[in-house]
């Protein structure tokens, strides 16, 4: 298998994490990675991204191939645009819906997620409100990734396995509630694609 | 103990040093090195070794530690950015000269495409320079490995390795298989010690011995495990692939390429092993992250009936840092498009931090500044050059560290007023006080803010090397203590600092303001550690 996946988002919202929970999934199975991630100045509200590459044969490259992508996840939808480049013909865009303006030209909202919309495989969640909904205001980013679980290709259970071990040491309280945030992403995208078919 | 672990380009460094018998690792934070420092500070095995892992005042402070250390025959490692050894090349580039005794691994950080500094040179040319061996690690496990390997080198040669990274080896992750970890080395001292004095009698003597050495290294570089040669039988062109650029070459061709391949990890130039492709091939495609270091020495090397290609020629971008894309362009092999871009994408900049005290700073600069015509602010390295993008734009000038105080003293020695520097106290430290010296030794007509935030905030929160005692430097240096002024950078304090600068600018002399606030994310970070504290007392 291969899984190349450009996560983005803005300084400061937590794409690392997601990285780092998908990462560990991928060790446990077995598989090569490559991550890399931006550090420094770009951390200070702008826009950040990471290259995450999983497979089953050794990796060679740290960085993704334009046209090659097979996920764009993202926190942030303008971000979520930004790499469609990257995107392969094939590949799935699993985006927030809920905005990040900290500039003062940012483009017309709804251009924004008519562009995502338009896209032929796209999960477009508002994960902030899913999150506020869900009760787990603070796990926005698991959220995310539970929205994205569908189509990483690595069993859910192993996710699940990966989020208790990276949140293990906050103690049991915060795992319960990113377990929970995780369900509810997987729940809203499996209704979103279940609604596309 | 062999475990296999998860680890950023720089984490396997640190740990390969760890686990290579380190003494101390020397360094100020540099976006992409800091990692390094971090992870040596958090380790155990660090700990319990009692390994230094402070942080250093600068970069030609740590050159100079880590020298000492090596000089008593243990081990030693330097980490900076690119930029950093400009700060320390005095001492690096003499280093080579006095050589070593205990290893010494001088590990700099390269930056291409510049994703956070203000150049992009390649510390390679440094090497070739200072006539030391040089390693470019191609993945996160050569990383790991390179590090005994390059102690191990130095020792047997008795001079410093250069080893050179850049930005997506230092911060991406990789699985490494850690190895065996070995002891200390006990202190001894130099078999020569006349080498280490280099009056111009002992300089000319070591210069001819640098010099004789060269053969030597470039056949180690020959032999190096990490220099590999490939045949091919498709033998119309040869690749040259450096550090990383291995990785991109090989992402295309998965079972092994049917063409030449030198993967070159270690320098100097191994020439015997390009003749030999130039031999068998047409043309020679070099693949280098960073500055054509390889292609430029090429033209001298091969016979001009073989082409040479790569960033020179134009088969490669001539700056900016390598991706698959550029690499696959170069191969002559197709490059996929991925969907259009969007109209609906707009640059999103980084910006300083909501509630950060150089915001207040900046607007209590602009308030006044506004009021004058012909002034100027040069400022510095850190994060309060954002105070260059909107919506302050309140600064003119950054260069370099402490650039800020001494080119507003130029530019004062030459007529101009106000003449304003703003450095922050991490940067004041590292290279603003012998500026300021200067400044208070010809009166000059400046006002220098230190904008004090308690720490290196750019590169993560590291520690500063005179939080506490900046008031006594300045005085120490020789400023009029009634024209060292402290104030408080909050929106409710504006008139105060207003009416201070205004001040100071009118005082005909040098005056130094220091705007102190603790940063605001290590001030969450502090928040957030003593709560944690708090909850493990209570479990």
């Amino acid at each position: 298998m291969k899984l190349d996946i450009i996560l983005s988002g803005v300084g400061g919202q937590g794409i690392l994490s997601i990285a780092a929970i998908i990462g560990e999934a991928a060790l446990q199975e077995g598989l090569h990675i490559k991550q890399a991630e931006v550090h420094g100045m770009s951390q200070r509200g702008g826009d950040v991204q990471s290259n995450l590459r999983i497979a089953s044969r050794p990796i060679s490259s740290d960085l993704i191939a334009r046209g090659t992508a097979d996920v764009v996840l993202s926190l942030e939808p303008m971000e979520a645009l930004r790499y469609l480049p990257y995107l392969s013909q094939t590949g799935w865009v699993v985006t927030n819906a809920a905005p990040f303006v900290n500039i003062p030209d940012y483009p017309e909202v709804g251009a924004v997620l008519a562009d995502l919309q338009a896209l032929p495989h796209v999960i477009l969640l508002d994960v902030d409100r899913l999150a506020r909904d869900g009760g787990v205001p603070r796990a926005a980013n698991m959220v995310l990734l539970g929205a994205a679980s569908p189509i990483l290709g690595i069993e859910y259970t192993k996710i699940e396995d990966a989020v208790r071990r990276f949140f293990g040491r906050k103690g049991d309280e915060v795992v319960a509630m990113n377990i929970r945030a995780l369900a509810c992403g997987r729940e809203a995208a499996e209704q979103v694609m279940a609604a596309r078919r | 103990m062999k475990e296999k672990l998860l680890l950023l380009g720089d984490q396997a460094v640190a740990l390969g040093a760890l686990h290579a018998g380190l003494t101390g690792v020397y360094a100020y934070p540099g976006t992409p090195s800091t990692e390094i420092t971090e992870y040596i500070q958090a380790s155990e095995l660090a700990a319990a070794r009692g390994v230094h892992s402070r942080w250093c005042t600068n970069e030609k402070t740590a050159m100079e530690a880590a020298l000492g250390v090596s000089y008593v025959g243990r081990r030693a490692l330097v980490c900076m950015k690119h930029v950093g050894l400009n700060v320390a090349a005095d001492a690096f580039v003499n280093s080579a000269m006095t050589g070593t005794n205990g290893g010494l691994v001088v590990l700099v950080a390269d930056d291409p495409s510049m994703h956070s500094s203000q150049n992009e040179q390649d510390s390679r040319f440094y090497g070739k320079f200072a006539f030391v061996p040089i390693l470019e690690p191609s993945s996160q496990q050569e990383a790991y490995d390179m590090m005994g390997y390059g102690f191990d080198l130095s020792e047997q040669c008795g001079l410093p390795v250069l080893m050179r990274i850049t930005t997506r080896m230092a911060h991406s992750r990789a699985v490494v298989a850690t190895g065996p970890v070995r002891d200390q080395n006990p202190m001894s001292f130099p078999a020569d010690p006349a080498n280490w004095v280099l009056l111009p009698v002992n300089a000319r003597r070591r210069y001819n011995a640098l010099l004789g050495q060269q053969a030597d290294l470039e056949a180690r570089s020959a032999a190096s495990p990490y220099n590999k040669y490939t045949d091919g039988p498709r033998r119309r062109r040869g690749v040259v692939a450096c550090g990383i650029g291995y990785n991109y070459l090989m992402e295309n061709y998965p079972d092994g390429c049917d063409f030449p391949v030198l993967k070159l990890s270690q320098y100097p130039l191994p020439k015997e092993l390009l003749r030999r492709m130039a031999a068998e091939c047409d043309e020679i495609l070099v693949l280098e992250d960073g500055q054509p270091f390889v292609e430029e020495q090429l033209a001298g090397v091969l016979p001009t009936r073989c082409r040479i290609t790569g960033r020179l020629s134009g088969a490669l971008p001539r700056a900016g840092e390598l991706t698959p894309d550029n690499v696959k362009q170069a191969l002559g092999l197709e490059v996929r498009t991925g969907f259009a871009p969007s109209e609906h994408v707009a640059p999103r900049p980084p910006a300083l931090c909501q509630g950060c005290g150089h915001r207040d700073v900046y607007e209590a600069l602009n308030r006044v500044l506004s009021g004058y015509t012909d002034y100027k602010v040069f400022s510095d390295i850190g994060c309060y050059t954002l105070g260059a993008l909107p919506p302050f734009r309140a600064i003119h000038t950054c260069v370099d560290m402490g650039a800020s105080v001494t080119m507003a003293k130029g530019a004062a020695d030459a007529g101009l007023w106000p003449a304003v520097a703003v450095i922050g106290d991490s940067t004041f430290t590292h290279s603003g006080i012998t500026g300021l010296l200067d400044a208070v030794n010809s009166n000059a007509n400046i006002t220098v803010v230190i904008s004090d935030n308690l720490t290196t905030a750019m590169t993560g929160g590291q520690d500063s090397a005179g939080t506490g005692r900046l008031e006594a430097i300045c005085l120490g240096v020789g400023v009029d203590p009634a024209h060292v002024r402290v104030v408080v950078p909050l929106a409710r304090n504006m008139d105060e600092i207003t009416a201070i600068i205004r001040e100071e600018i009118d005082y005909r002399g040098v005056s130094v303001i220091i705007p102190r606030r603790e940063c605001i994310q290590t001030l969450k970070r502090h928040a957030r550690e003593a709560r944690d504290q708090k909850k493990s007392n209570e479990a």
